[in-house]
């Protein structure tokens, strides 16, 4: 590099533009190849944002940190999105109210097969404890998740990365697995997706359906409460936390 | 917007200050969640400013995901390490996860609709 693009590159890596301005124009890059493939699962934006990202990064050796410096900008958005939930729910309340029992059983099976699935296909398979207990909370959305992590003897940043694998995962796959089963209630696929796969499921249910999106906005705001609550509780009893 | 935003965020702060206040494990945007819900209730829905900015903000909740996304170059290494068990795992569990959740649902659901595309 010449001394003068050189110049320009210190100080743009050390600038929190440039991290936020990658972070916008990789996940419009990544939305429009999903509106041109009618929204495929396949093409999951977040999964699509985050690989290139990840390339760019690594090619131009710009540490992780560097990068959220600007990145943290979108991130702190998260919250007040998670308020926002709220309204759809909200427009959907007569269609939730008619379907609390299936809501109420649906969130304690989910939950839990949730949580005790991962944790013993894991050990299954030969997980280190650490990994073990980093995977109970791995379908909840990423603060929560991290939390649960912390008390009961995980890695919260492996959680973290987990929990996004996750939430692909279930984005990517609901469609194929509820087709297969001949599912086709918006209102539970939404429900099953937000159980599943937290956040990045409800954001890929919202853009396919508005009902579907409430439901799994539901699922994921309940999931994370009961994980909270149950994660800890059957660590201990089983002896591992 | 800007007084969508302010009702937004006093709500975050309100679930964050309740969640610190008596400890509770669950985190204050999502009881910022609930206190929004109560008001809409108490209220009879949402204002058109707040309706118009948290559709726009939904609409692109994957965005939002992308920065903690990338923190997984963080950790490539240690995912490497344990590759198969996580990966086996991840997969197995939310498949079954997506497979039982919907499947019990239905089970005790009172009346099937299929309108529209699905997720």
């Amino acid at each position: 590099m010449t001394p003068r693009i050189n110049e320009l590159w210190v100080y743009l890596s050390a600038s929190p533009l440039l991290g936020l301005t990658i972070t916008l124009l990789a996940y419009q890059g990544a939305f429009w190849i999903y509106r041109r493939s009618g929204n495929h699962p396949l093409a999951n934006p977040v999964l699509i944002a985050v690989s290139v990202l990840v390339c760019f990064l690594l090619s131009t050796g710009t540490s992780y940190e560097t990068y959220f410096a600007g990145a943290q900008f979108v991130h702190f958005l998260l919250g007040p999105a998670t308020v926002a939930l709220a309204i759809p729910l909200y427009t959907q309340l007569k269609r939730v109210k008619a379907m609390w029992l299936p809501v109420l059983v649906g969130l304690l099976v989910g939950s839990l097969s949730a949580a005790l699935s991962a944790v013993a296909i894991g050990r299954l398979f030969g997980a280190s404890l650490p990994s073990q207990l980093s995977l109970a909370p791995k379908s909840v959305t990423t603060p929560i998740a991290m939390g649960i992590a912390e008390r009961i003897g995980g890695i919260p940043s492996l959680t973290a990365v987990l929990v996004i694998i996750t939430g692909i995962i279930g984005a990517v796959a609901a469609r194929y697995v509820f087709d297969a089963v001949r599912l086709h209630d918006p209102a539970i696929r939404g429900f099953a997706i937000g159980i599943a796969s937290h956040g990045i499921g409800t954001a890929r249910a919202f853009q396919v359906n508005e009902q579907s999106g409430a439901f799994a906005a539901l699922a994921m705001g309940l999931n994370g409460a009961l994980t909270a609550l149950l994660v800890p509780l059957i660590a201990r009893w089983i002896g591992l936390g | 917007m800007l007084s969508a935003l302010t009702q937004l965020l006093l709500c975050q702060l309100a679930g964050e200050v309740i969640a610190r206040g008596i400890d509770l494990p669950v985190p204050g945007p999502v009881l910022g969640m609930l206190l929004l819900f109560l008001v809409l209730t108490l209220r009879g829905g949402p204002g058109h400013d707040l309706q118009t900015t948290s559709q726009t903000l939904l609409q692109h909740l994957s965005l939002l995901f992308v920065p903690a996304g990338t923190g997984i170059m963080v950790h490539l290494h240690r995912v490497a390490d344990e590759w198969l068990a996580l990966s086996i795992s991840l997969l197995v569990s939310t498949l079954m996860t997506l497979l039982v959740t919907g499947l019990v649902m239905q089970l005790c659901a009172p009346r099937s609709t299929a309108p529209g595309e699905n997720p």
